[in-house]
């Protein structure tokens, strides 16, 4: 998409109005959609990384213009940082809270759902 | 009203403790001795638009180099004062000076032992590894300066404000942090740390941080893209391919750590519930988060040690590295795994047995591509026409050193094990190996290897190697006793022990170790001395080891301009290439040349910076706004200058050049 | 060919090259705040659940405008490149006014909260919330900022590529932040409305 025209912004900005609504309805009434619990959760997750690659494409022409090379892979890497951190945070805390449970209710409910942990 | 002026600071805050008057009175002294010898040299202007306002990076390199062995130094006393007090102090005598055991209170040694850890990591190390990037790497790659010099000398100051923070306690405060060098929380947090000296490590911290990812991103676009022509990154020098991945490490995980101590200050200044014991607070996240930065960063210090010795080794061998490519692969890979590992520093924790296996498992990964390095240098080595000068030296007392720390961390890294030696003394022998061993010895043979390229003359070889074999003996003798009074069960950061245990004589024997290294400092003091002294018989022409890569192509001491004209590469090893095709005194073919402008700027918005962490630390609001007010328009002001640059004709360059071939041979 | 010229076409390129690296380390810096947020969200301490506290329909306005103001920032610079200095001002004055409505919204969802109780002192959960999404409103506040000495730049020296190549960093910026906040939206509002 070439940075210099109209086209890439304005689709790009249909586009994430447009997914941006998407999510809210999917969050609102996820009946609608025949989801409920963790799908609804995937389903938000993937508009929002669709929403994403619309936007770097569309408005941070991220594949095109000089650089384009560089820049794709720096953001590639950095994109596999922060999934380590945030995954790896969330999954390392979630076992480290087995020694930090606030109280002894929380601890019996912690082991009850960690069955064989 | 005095609230309102002054914040939380007090009369009380003033200097009236023995180290903190001492102090006081040394930076003072020292402060008007410098004065008085610059006003009777007449070289106050000298100074400022020859050296404090360069963006040259031969010049910031420099800067940093001296900030950092200033540094080192009172790293070192930190060193000698915990040495003194745990012989002292493992004994039956009892204490003086107001402490139960040895001489130091435990509050004074824990402090101390504290600021050791920071000033060694961040002052003296980074100070350290960011002068010999400057001096090196543009020349390594044929350019002239790198790719942002205003951010370059702003990078600087600020790390000279955070060694002002962190130092600042002795004059206005009275006290540093007492919380270990990462300070972990709850014991950092404002319950049991409510003192401004935590906050002093928490700014000092963050403003020299902010230089640093400025550098490193800095460093990452110079190399990426100030190349000279015909230099692919296949035929980079090692020390440029490691000072690249130690940037890559420097830009991805500083982040990390700027968040960590912010979070940390929230809690502190705000009341916020991030790390607190209560209200859902959650310290062991500042843990994780510490060391997703934390670990990286070991590795920050010791990758371009590494890329150092390859170069030492190929120079001193006169033969080309063995397994260049393997080499630069290890480089990445150390580099990679170095951030899939962080969990080790914690396995004790309770993470259990699947993080910790996984962890495990990754960490000790790291020691493969550790070793292809060392056999690439042994091979390289191999049949070479090998000069024992004193960075071979350094080389193979790091050999010997890097295999014993790195065996010691690869049994660290057993979680099984880890849970009889975490906090022990073994763990604190297992990294000083790695930093001193690794880090500091590279350091070491780069200064000597690259001093005649910055000065003109070499460093005497006589006081290098006794220097060395100072620094070696000493190193095993005080840290041999700290791997075997881990394994029976010492502690770390204990100021006593009861004489029972029978550990004062190996605490002795650490001591002695203690004193011998520190007898090596002084002998490399003695060496720079007696090399000044001495110059005139040791001049060293553009290339006084015959040595290989580009920036021996330059002459010594490298003029303003570094390469009269902008080399052209066509394979690795750029200048030994040339010197066997003849192109190396080729005649030069004469361009203009761009260079930036010296600014006072980095200096403005490096104080203002400073105010405004001095301000934060002791809660005075006219004063915090006043420094983010300035920084602001420091920043806005340079945005607005569009003659940040000025051009050295090509007649010009040739002018210079034929007065410079005119005065010296080479 | 002039050394100097071939330097000064190569100038933008550094410069914007090094600017997204600089946002690469902000994006990292706001992922570690997103992982304490995923760590402590659930640690209200007895306080309201998320789906008590946030008001969708605002999360929904606030996104809506900050997503116009991408897009009027977009125009703003293909106007620059077309050396149209009234059409770039105005468009990033359009871009400033609606960065302007999207942090006065957050500020005062923010006031309602803590007159309501919902301190960011009250729990790990609300210090997690606050500084995540508060951290993203600095970051505006800091381009709204740079988006007036942008527009003064115009004024004074014209679309030059001095110019030019500073409103190109600061459009990148902006277009980052929206970036930011889709997942601000998606992971502490809607997220948080199903917890």
């Amino acid at each position: 998409m070439d940075e210099r025209n109209y086209t890439s912004y304005i689709v790009g900005f249909i586009s994430s109005i447009a997914l941006t609504l998407t999510a809210f309805f999917v969050a609102l009434r996820p009946g609608a959609f025949q989801l409920s619990g963790n799908g609804v959760f995937a389903a938000i997750l993937v508009l929002a990384m669709v929403q994403l690659a619309v936007q770097l494409v569309s408005f941070l022409h991220l594949g095109s213009g000089e650089e384009r090379g560089p820049r794709f892979l720096i953001f590639a890497g950095t994109i596999g940082l922060v999934l380590l951190i945030v995954i790896g945070s969330m999954w390392i805390m979630n076992h480290l809270n087995y020694n930090m449970m606030a109280s002894p209710a929380q601890m019996r409910q912690y082991m009850n759902a960690q069955q064989g942990f | 009203m005095t609230h309102l002026l002054f914040g939380n600071l007090t009369l009380a805050d003033l200097p009236h403790k023995w180290f903190t008057v001492g102090a006081t009175g040394s930076i003072i002294a020292g402060g008007i001795a410098i004065a008085a010898l610059l006003t009777y040299l007449k070289r106050w202007k000298w100074l400022w638009s020859e050296w404090l306002t360069s963006t040259d990076p031969k010049k910031i390199g420099i800067m940093y180099i001296v900030m950092a062995a200033l540094m080192f130094f009172r790293g070192g006393l930190d060193a000698l004062m915990i040495w003194l007090q745990q012989a002292l102090g493992s004994g039956a005598l009892p204490g003086f000076l107001g402490a139960a055991h040895g001489y130091l209170d435990a509050s004074h040694f824990q402090q101390i032992f504290t600021a050791h850890g920071d000033i060694m990591v961040f002052f003296g190390t980074m100070g350290f590894l960011f002068g010999l990037m400057n001096l090196v790497v543009p020349l390594q790659i044929g350019a002239r300066d790198l790719a942002f010099p205003f951010l370059n000398s702003l990078g600087f100051w600020l790390f000279a404000a955070g060694a002002v923070l962190i130092n600042m306690f002795f004059v206005i405060g009275g006290d540093f942090a007492a919380s270990g060098w990462l300070s972990l929380p709850p014991l950092s947090g404002p319950e049991y740390s409510p003192g401004a000296g935590m906050d002093y490590w928490g700014w000092s911290l963050q403003i020299s941080g902010l230089g640093s990812l400025l550098s490193g991103i800095n460093f990452l676009v110079t190399i990426l893209k100030m190349r000279a022509p015909g230099m692919t990154l296949m035929k980079m020098p090692l020390f440029t391919w490691t000072s690249l991945c130690s940037s890559v490490l420097v830009v991805s995980v500083f982040p990390v750590l700027t968040v960590a101590i912010a979070l940390l200050w929230l809690d502190r200044f705000f009341g916020m519930r991030f790390f607190t014991s209560g209200f859902g607070g959650n310290p062991m996240m500042y843990v994780n988060l510490i060391w997703i930065w934390g670990h990286p960063e070991v590795y920050i210090l010791v990758l371009p040690s590494f890329g150092v010795f390859s170069e030492v080794v190929a120079t001193f061998s006169h033969k080309r590295l063995f397994g260049y490519v393997s080499q630069v692969f290890a480089a990445l890979g150390v580099s990679s795994i170095a951030c899939l590992v962080w969990v080790h520093h914690f396995f004790t924790m309770g993470a259990g047995a699947d993080v910790n296996a996984v962890f495990g498992i990754s960490t000790m990964l790291i020691a493969i591509p550790s070793a292809v390095q060392v056999f690439n240098w042994i091979a390289t080595m191999h049949r070479g026409r090998i000069v024992f000068a004193t960075p071979m030296y350094w080389f193979l007392g790091f050999v010997s050193l890097f295999m014993f720390g790195g065996m010691a961390g690869v049994l660290l890294a057993t979680p099984a094990a880890d849970y009889q030696l975490h906090n022990t003394l073994f763990l604190i022998a297992h990294f000083h190996t790695m930093v001193v061993g690794v880090g500091l010895f590279g350091i070491f043979a780069g200064i000597t290897y690259w001093f005649p390229k910055v000065f003109g003359f070499t460093l005497s070889e006589k006081w290098g190697k006794r220097a060395f074999w100072l620094w070696l003996t000493g190193f095993f003798t005080a840290f041999t006793p700290l791997y075997i009074l881990g394994s029976m069960g010492a502690a770390r950061r204990v100021d006593s022990y009861a004489a029972a245990t029978g550990f004062q004589p190996l605490y002795a024997t650490a001591l002695a170790g203690g004193l011998l290294i520190a007898a090596a400092f002084l002998t490399q003091i003695v060496q720079v001395v007696v090399s000044i002294l001495e110059r005139k018989q040791n001049l060293a022409g553009g290339d006084p080891w015959d040595a290989r890569t580009l920036e021996w192509a330059t002459p010594s001491p490298v003029p303003f301009y570094s390469f009269a004209s902008t080399p052209e590469v066509r394979s690795r090893d750029a200048w030994w290439e040339m010197k066997k095709d003849g192109t190396a005194n080729a005649p030069k073919k004469y361009e203009d040349i761009e260079l930036c402008k010296n600014t006072g700027m980095a200096i403005y918005l490096s104080g203002c910076v400073f105010l405004l962490g001095f301000a934060l630390v002791w809660h005075i609001l006219w004063l915090g706004v006043l420094g983010l007010a300035g920084a602001i328009v420091c920043v806005i002001v340079r945005s607005f200058d569009e003659h940040t640059e000025y051009v050295v004709t090509a007649a010009e360059v040739e002018k210079l050049e034929k007065e410079r071939l005119g005065r010296s041979p080479s | 060919m002039n050394e100097i010229a071939i330097e000064q076409g190569r100038v933008s390129d550094k410069f914007v090259f090094g600017f997204w690296i600089y946002l690469m380390t902000d994006l990292i810096m706001f992922s570690v705040l997103f992982a304490s947020f995923a760590v402590l969200r659930g640690a209200t301490f007895g306080g309201p659940a998320e789906h008590q506290l946030y008001d969708l329909a605002n999360a929904l306005t606030e996104t809506l405008v900050l997503l116009t103001s991408s897009f009027t920032c977009g125009l703003a610079m293909l106007a620059a490149y077309r050396g149209k200095q009234g059409q770039a001002t105005a468009w990033f004055a359009a871009t400033f006014a609606l960065g302007a409505a999207f942090l006065g919204l957050e500020l005062r969802e923010f006031f309602a909260f803590a007159a309501a109780g919902n301190t960011p002192q009250a729990s790990a959960s609300l210090s997690a919330f606050f500084t995540l999404v508060g951290t993203h409103g600095l970051h505006i506040s800091a381009g709204l900022l740079w988006m007036l000495v942008a527009i003064a730049q115009i004024r004074l020296k014209g679309l030059s590529p001095f110019v030019v190549s500073k409103l190109k960093r600061l459009s990148v910026f902006w277009h980052f932040l929206d970036i930011v906040w889709i997942f601000i939206f998606t992971i502490v509002y809607l997220m948080g409305h199903m917890l």
